[in-house]
This record gives C-alpha cells, structure tokens and sequence, in this order.
C-alpha cells in the first residue's frame, strides 16, 4: 500500500535573503534588456550583417503530398550570382524534436509532405538573385493523394505519409486509465457528454524566423538563430552535419516572440549551416511571412469527447476524455502534444477516477506542435464549458461549483502529478469579488453575458526531451574586482523576460543592482546548458541555478569579509551595493572590495549552480509528460457584449486572477498576464489556421487558406478590452524565491470563458474556437427553431483505441506503475535514411 | 534575367535627411525605404515582419507622418526627412516614450517596439494630450503579439505626462 504523503517531499530552496526585506525582488523595475529595446538595438538575428555575407533561399513545395522523382539545378548554379544549390542528397539524415519522432530532413530526399515542405536551397550574393534562382530549379513530382483531416487519416491507410507510426496515418495512441472510470460513472447521479472541437491556430511571431551560420576562423561552427531552444538545436546540428557537438556554436539571438514556435530544430538553420561550412562565408536565411506559416508547429486542431460524471453537489466520480489530434505532417512535439492534451485535466479538480485516449493522425499540413499552452488549452476549452453547463443543470453557480471541486496543496492527482502550493480556490474568490461575479452573472441584459474558467499549467517540464541525469538548468556566475558580476547562462531570451529574471536573482542575493550585472545567456559555447524557454520553466529551472550560483559567491564574499570585520560570518548582510555588519551596519566594504577580499583569499571567484527537477511518482509509462515541479493556478471572468443581428462578440472587461507564488518583476508579470488575455481572445474569437482544397480540375490540392498576417485575423490595439490582474502571491518553496510560472497559463482560462460568456449573453452554446459570427449566428437560429441551441462537433469518430495502461490512483494503493503490460504505446522508429550524395 | 553584381546595382543615388543628418546613398533602384535603411544604412532599428504592409513593425516617420517603410520606394524619399527609432534619442537622452516604455513593460520581446514608438511620436506630436481611444486608434495598425497592447497605452499615457512637465519647466527656465 502507497500513500501520496509517503512521497519525498522537495528539498526546499532559500526563498528570502537573510529574512531582510527584498530590495529587487517584488520590485517593479525596468527589465535589463529594456534600453537595447527601446532604442531599436536588440539584435534581432535578421540585423545581423557579415562581411562577405550570402542569401539563402529555399525552393518549397507547391503540392501537399508527392513523390519527388527528379530535382534538375543545373540552370541555377549557372545562374550568376549563384554559389551553391543544395538537395536532401546533401543532408539526408533525419532528425526531430522528440527522439521519437525523427521523422524531418532538412531538404525532402523523396518525399514532400505539406506545401511549404522545402526540397532545394539556394546560395547566392544577393537574396533577390537566390529567389529568382528558385525559379531555375526543376522538380519532377509525382503526385499523392493527400489528407486533410484526422478523420480522412483514420480512413486512409494508404498511401502513408510516413513510414513509422502506430499504423496507416495514426502517429501516435495514448490510452491510460487511473483507476475505473466506469465504475466511477455508475457512481455518479448525473453523466454528462459532450463534444468539442478546438481549431488549430499559429503563434504569429512578428519576428520572422533568421539564420545566420559561419564557419569560424578555426574552421568550427557558428550559427546565430532565433530559436527558443539553443541546446537542442545544437544537437540536432551535430547529427545530421555528423560533426562533434563541440565543434559547433549556437548563439540563440533574443527571440522577436517566440510562443513554442521557435522550439523545433528547423530546416533552414541546418541548410544554412552546412552552406556556410561549404562556402566558409558567412549564409544568411531570413523566411517570408508565408514560409513562417509554412514553419507552423502551431496549436492542434483537436476534436475531443468529454464523459463525466458528477454528484449532485458537482463532485466529480470519474472522467473519460477521448482526443482525435491534426498533427499536420511531421511528428515535431506531438508524441508529447497527445499525453498533454491528457494530462492536466486532474491538476485543477479533484478526480478520482479518469480515463484518457489520445490519438494524433498525420495529415498533409505544416507540421503542429507546441505553442503557448502546448497541447493543455484545447481540452481545458472543452473541461471548463462542460463545467458551465453541468454547474447549470444541477443548479450551482459556476464559481460555488469549481470551488468546491478544487485541487489544494500538496496533493498527488489520480495520474501521479505532485502538486505544490494550490491557490485556486484563492483565485476563484478574489476573482469573484472583484469582478462583482454574482451581481453578474444570468443578471445582465440579453445581449451581454460574463463567463468563468479556471486553469493549471506547468512550472517547467519535469523530464527533459531526451533521457538524460543531468541538470536541466546551469548558471555560471563571474565575480569581478570592478564589483561587476557575470551571469552566463544557456537560457534564451524570447521576450519574456529571461535575462531579468537571472538579473534580478542574482542582484537581490548579492545586494546589488541589476545594472551592474552583465548576461552571456543563449549561448552554447559560453554558458553552461539550460534546456530552453519552453514549458514555462526558465524562472524556475534556470533561477533556481542562480540562485544557488549566487549563494555560494555570497558565501565566499561573506566569509572574507568577516575576517576582514574580525565578525562572525553570520552577521554578514549584502546590501546596496555594500557587504557589512548587520550588527553595526556602518562598519563594512563596497561590494567591489569585498570581491578583491575574497580573490585575495581564495582565488578568482567563480561560482556555479544548476536545477535538476525532483524525481516525479509518475512512473508508468507516458508518465513523463505533465510532471512538474510545482503548477500555476488562474482563474478568470470575460465579459461579453453578442450583437445577435451579426453574430459580433466584444469582449469589454476581464478579470483574472493568477497564482504566480511570487512576483519577481511584477511589471514584466503583469505583461505576461495580460500578453496571455490577449492571445487567449484571440484564439477565442478569430484566429484560425485554415486550408481549402483547390478545385479538382486545379490538382485538387491542399493549400493553406491565408498564410498571411492581414488574413490571419488577431487583435489589434482596437480589440483588446480592460484587464483587472490579480496576483496571488503564496510562495512556494520549490520556486525561487518562491516564484511560480506566468507565461502561459493565464492564458488557457480565456477561451472557455469567453465561450460561457456568450452563452450567459445569449443562451447558445459554442462548443468550439474559434467562436466567430456565423457560429453564434447559426446557434442563434437553431434557437430560434426551438432545436438545440448550440454550434459544434456532432459526433466523435470510432478509433481503433488499445487496451488502456491501468494505473490504480494513489488512493486505491497505486504506486505510479501500471498494473497490466500492453504491447503498445511506443511509435515505431522508422529507420534513418542515409542516403550518400 | 541575370543579376549584376552588388556594387553596380547601386545605381540609384538620393541624398536625404535621415534622423536629423543629411545622407547620401546609392542603391539598387527597386529598393524599399526599409531596405535601404537596413541594408545599406546599416539603420536596423526598424524591423520587419512581413514586408506587405500588414504587420507596421516596419513603421518609421516620413516627413512626420508615420509609413509604413516596406511599402515605401526608397526613391521616393528624396530630399525628404526621415525618422527611425535610431533618432529619438536627443543629446544621448532617451526619449520620453522610451523611457516609459522600457519602465512600464511596453517593450517585451521588442521586436515591434521601434514601429510602435515613432507612431506614437507621430500621434503625440500631433496632438499632445490624446486620450486612450486616440491612442488605440493611432496603434491599431501597429501588432504586437507579446503585450496585450495595455502597458504599451499606459507608457504614452505616462510619456504625455512627462513631456508636459518636461516642456512646462524648460518654459520656467526660459
């Protein structure tokens, strides 16, 4: 027999600074990056200029799906201006994110999957020269017929669009089961059913994804990218460039947005670096508007089955999600995508029983990944309207309803997630007083409605991409006479604020101030490995390793300084800018001198810290996906305003609470917080990544819709509505200094608040995002006729699912392992082409 | 159709008033104001993000007036002044945009930041005490994906303060 509290607990991290109050922490400031930004001198990968430098260009692929029988060059090499054409011959190995999922080749050997799919490169003096040389490349094709949803996957076995897989088209099937979820059902006074759909749409980075690549004077590697996950770049580099990983150099340039879509290792950064080692001069990429939609690794299309079964007073008994996934062309993220779409549903609620299948099918779109969220928002879309409409069949209020059901502290949910600090509950009331909720809701005039959600996400991924013991975060720090200090450091700055979160650590545990720390972060040469901004996990993961960097320089300055005093070390305190007797807070030395001190007395004072995640009690197999060290709670409210002669929703107010632990810049948090409203009613209301077939007599292609930013609606300074930011602020001890995550979870809560909105509004439900006019107009209509008043998915397709991984939740004695053994659940591997020019 | 080499593409010559500074440059004549700017001033400042004119992270002053630099013929700009990010400074001060904007969270990832500033100096030349909706309106074409656009409303509210009272004491100096 097992028992949650039987768990190790954390170790617990230092969260305040000699029991002082903070000086840097908590303190809204100006961020450490904010002067190159506002002066324009941020360099961006694309403002990168090299003497000597040359333009890449890529030839994609204008079919969805087809053979590539012959690729004829010659007229562009002799094309002048023109220095080198590339073909999959020259770089056949395949790579991907996932080691499961190495399924991408930087150039298509034989085979193009999606249009956008690039099967040539061009190397010349001008860009222009190398885009017009695209046009001299001849490419025999043969065509296939291609496979535009997950449901014509499911019916097409052949021909494939990848050799590896469960079987036919289906990527990857993810069937688990906590405890008996049937029984948990006939436990229930009241089942609900209901299916959701959850459009796939695309991150829309302003910054348009840039390389540039140059072989160094030593002959080894360097590549500047605007990539959100340096180290794994370098990785796949030195595969399919079959070259030492020492001998190449990734210098992730400040990202200009990232949102997940810079987190693949992507084509263009190989081609570019393989031109630059054949030239030896410095290659430049930098793609359109269009090819960045071609890039993709944007939200999945989902379309999902919630069964759940409740009390009468809205206890959950058991819960059974079924998810059929778009995965577009490739594999990208999407082993993991399908467990996350699984996987966070227990951490907000408590439910004692829970089944999940997932299945995510290839189609021949550009590929899906991750992107803010990453995989969570889709399934929290269908959760929290289901909610809403069983808090309104059993008669609760939606807030009463979630509180009662809400996750606390401390836990371990049915699927061996350890949850740490749960301010939910807190979420929900702050959020209800101060959106004066129940004066509100069902109370407003026809037309105007207010709807409520709640969400969790990860504070950082609890395993890293490929199995490794190793720290997930390192920080060196460089402690100079001048009293400077120097943070160096893998993690990548994407806007978020990465750099000021080390900073501002760092400066709170030596008493100094932000600005007299210099960062050499994103850099695979100079600082030491941290696994990238993803997963919301750099404030804890990469501040957790400098704070303990930190620490130990503190240590060492301490201690010299109290030799110096003739105190005791314990009475040493660091503050501006000064190390000094807290007892006679007079006596003491600049910072800068109690660095020589320290030098004098030990050497040159460097000091290292690093973050490796505690071990999760998940241990069954796809346990790996959704572990983390500690998860953010939000909760919201949106206001809606339905116009119902055009269908047009404005959203005038939000109100969102969030539980970040601690606020380390509360300026940049804010701005997380609001930055996640904002994309949230976008997706909500408009965004959408579309495509049409073309007419038959037009090769009856696949093509995407708009693949363009005046197409592709997302909201403009017009569009966004006031937002009311509660922070809620009970440390926790696994963060630094108690912080928590901000960067994506504020915004999962937004678009099924907007959809329950729209139903208090005007009495349809919207069972699917985007929820745009001629949805709420059909709906309405549908009313109108006295039919059900709803737009939305009317079935889920039969699925071949497996046998379920059974394993028993903790308070039926499980231990995190399955109890049965399935032959199933790992992707074949396809094996590696290699192909020899 | 072949490419001449770079240099003899140049064959455009204009001489115009960038950031306050008569310049002299010579280009190949299909260039954009942007690429001119970024090119072969070396001014990367102003960013891009589509060069359609869909996104206006391109976005510089033009005699005053914001445009939208992609959709711009460099050519056109003949003797005429130009403003980019690179030319707010005054006297190796920060403008009082920038400055608000780098206090109060406007600029995060930055990459549309230098479009947004110099609309906003547009805007506030114009009219120097906007109100909010005024200022929506002025940004609207201006995106921004890592914001939420509030804290970006919030700094030229907070900019229009101080170059009220920046203007008020160097009236008392006078």
């Amino acid at each position: 027999m097992s028992n949650p509290k039987e768990f190790p607990q954390q170790p617990t991290a230092a969260s305040s600074v000699d029991g002082e109050n903070l000086r840097v922490i908590g303190v809204p400031r100006r961020r450490v990056d904010a002067r190159a930004k506002v002066t324009g001198q941020t360099r961006f990968a694309d403002d990168i200029f090299l003497p000597r430098m040359t333009y890449c260009k890529l030839l994609r692929s204008p079919h969805p799906h087809a053979h590539v029988r012959k690729i004829d060059f010659s007229r562009a090499l002799a094309h002048p201006g023109v220095y080198l054409v590339l073909t999959g011959k020259d770089l056949p190995i395949q790579y991907g994110i996932l080691p499961v999922s190495q399924d991408e080749q930087a150039l298509c050997v034989d085979h193009v999957r999606h249009v956008g799919d690039p099967v040539a490169a061009v190397v010349a003096r001008e860009e222009l020269t190398a885009f017009e040389a695209l046009d001299l490349i001849d490419v025999d094709y043969e065509i296939l017929p291609t496979i535009s949803d997950p449901e014509e996957a499911l019916a097409t076995r052949e021909p494939r669009i990848h050799d590896y897989g469960e079987e036919g088209n289906i990527h990857k099937l993810v069937a688990l089961e906590f405890g008996n979820v049937e029984e948990g059902f006939s436990q229930a006074d009241e089942i609900f059913e209901d299916t959701f759909f959850y459009q796939g749409n695309t991150h829309l980075p302003i910054e348009q994804h840039a390389s540039v690549a140059i072989k160094d004077p030593d002959g080894k590697l360097t590549i500047w990218s605007s990539t959100q996950t340096p180290h794994y770049l370098h990785r796949a580099l030195a595969k399919v460039l079959e070259m030492p990983t020492a001998h190449i150099r990734v210098i992730a340039t400040p990202n200009g947005g990232g949102f997940g879509g810079k987190s693949d290792p992507f084509n263009h950064e190989i081609v570019v670096s393989k031109a630059a080692l054949l030239l030896d001069r410095p290659v430049k990429i930098c793609l359109t508007r269009e090819e960045v939609f071609y890039c993709h690794r944007g939200r999945h299309p989902v379309l999902m089955k919630f069964k759940t079964g409740v009390k009468k007073d809205g206890t959950i008994t058991g819960m059974h999600l079924r998810t059929l996934i778009d995965g577009g062309a490739y594999g990208s993220y999407g082993v993991a995508s399908t467990f996350y779409a699984g996987a966070l549903q227990t951490t907000t609620y408590h439910i004692p029983r829970y089944k999940y299948e997932g299945c995510r099918t290839f189609t021949n779109k550009p590929p899906c990944g991750p992107k803010r969220g990453h995989g969570t928002p889709q399934p929290r879309f269908g959760q929290e309207v289901q909610l809403d409409k069983i808090a309104e069949k059993l008669q609760i209020d939606p807030a009463d309803l979630r509180l009662r059901i809400a996750e606390s502290s401390n836990t371990v949910t049915a699927n061996f997630f350890r949850l740490g600090t749960v301010n939910l509950a807190e979420c929900i009331r702050r959020i209800v007083k101060v959106s004066n909720w129940k004066e509100k809701f069902r109370r407003l005039p026809e037309g105007c409605g207010v709807g409520f959600a709640c969400s969790a996400y990860l504070t950082g991924a609890g395993l890293p991409i490929y199995w490794n013991k190793m720290p997930h975060s390192g920080v060196q720090l460089k402690f100079d006479r001048s009293g400077g200090v120097t943070i160096l450091c893998g993690a990548t700055e994407i806007g978020q604020g990465s750099d000021d979160v080390l900073a501002g650590i760092v400066a709170e545990v030596l008493g100094i101030d932000t600005f007299d720390v210099r960062l050499f972060t994103g850099d695979t040469d100079l600082g030491p490995v941290d696994l990238g901004s993803y997963s919301s996990r750099v404030t804890l993961m990469a501040g957790n390793a400098a704070l303990q960097a930190a620490e130990r320089g503190k240590a060492l300055l301490a201690e010299a300084v109290a030799i110096k005093l003739e105190i005791p070390k314990g009475r040493i305190r660091f503050a501006n800018k000064r190390v000094f007797d807290s007892a006679a807070p007079e006596k003491g030395v600049a910072f800068a001198e109690a660095v020589c001190l320290a030098e004098a007395r030990f050497g040159t004072i460097g000091t290292v810290g690093s973050y490796t995640p505690p071990k999760s009690p998940a241990l069954y197999k796809g346990g790996g996906v959704g572990p983390s060290p500690t998860y953010s709670y939000s909760a919201a409210v949106v206001e809606v305003e339905v116009n119902s002669a055009t269908g047009w929703v404005t959203v005038p107010r939000v109100w969102i609470a969030h539980d970040i632990g601690r606020a380390l810049n509360p300026t940049l948090v804010r701005g997380q917080v609001e930055g996640g409203v904002y994309m949230g009613l976008g997706e909500a209301l408009m965004e959408e990544q579309k495509f049409r077939r073309l007419p038959k007599r037009l090769s009856h292609a696949l093509v995407h819709k708009f693949p363009s930013i005046l197409e592709y609606k997302s909201p403009t300074s017009l569009d966004m509505p006031e937002v009311v930011t509660e922070l809620i602020e009970e440390p926790d001890p696994r963060g630094p200094f108690g912080a928590k995550e901000v960067g994506q979870g504020p915004l999962l809560p937004i678009m099924p608040a907007v959809a329950n909105a729209v139903y208090d509004a005007v009495g349809v439900r919207i069972d699917e995002v985007p929820i745009t006019p001629e949805k709420i107009l059909k709906a309405l209509a549908e009313k109108k006729a006295e039919r059900e008043p709803r737009f939305g998915p009317d079935h889920f397709p039969h699925v071949n699912w497996p046998e379920a991984l059974r394993v028993p939740p903790p308070w039926e004695g499980g231990d995190g392992n399955a109890i049965n053994e399935v032959h199933h659940g790992k992707p074949q591997m396809q094996k590696e082409k290699v192909l020899t020019p | 159709m072949a490419t001449l080499p770079v240099e003899s593409q140049k064959t455009a010559q204009m001489r115009f008033t960038l950031n306050g500074e008569q310049v002299d440059v010579s280009f190949a004549p299909y260039k954009t104001l942007l690429e001119v700017l970024r090119e072969d001033l070396g001014h990367t400042g102003t960013k891009h993000g589509c060069e359609l004119g869909e996104c206006g992270a391109c976005a510089v002053l033009l005699d005053g007036k914001p445009v939208l630099s992609c959709l711009v013929l460099a050519l056109e700009c003949e003797g005429r002044q130009v403003l980019t990010v690179e030319g707010l400074c005054e006297d190796g001060r920060l403008h009082p945009l920038q400055d608000t904007f780098a206090d109060l969270g406007a600029a995060q990832c930055g990459y549309c930041t230098p479009g947004i500033l110099v609309t906003a100096k547009a805007l506030l030349d114009a009219n120097p005490q906007p109100n909010r909706d005024q200022i929506r309106e002025a940004l609207s074409g201006n995106l921004c994906r890592c914001t939420g656009y509030l804290q970006i409303f919030e700094a030229v509210e907070a900019a229009i303060v101080k170059i009220a009272s920046e203007t008020n004491q160097s009236g008392a100096a006078k």
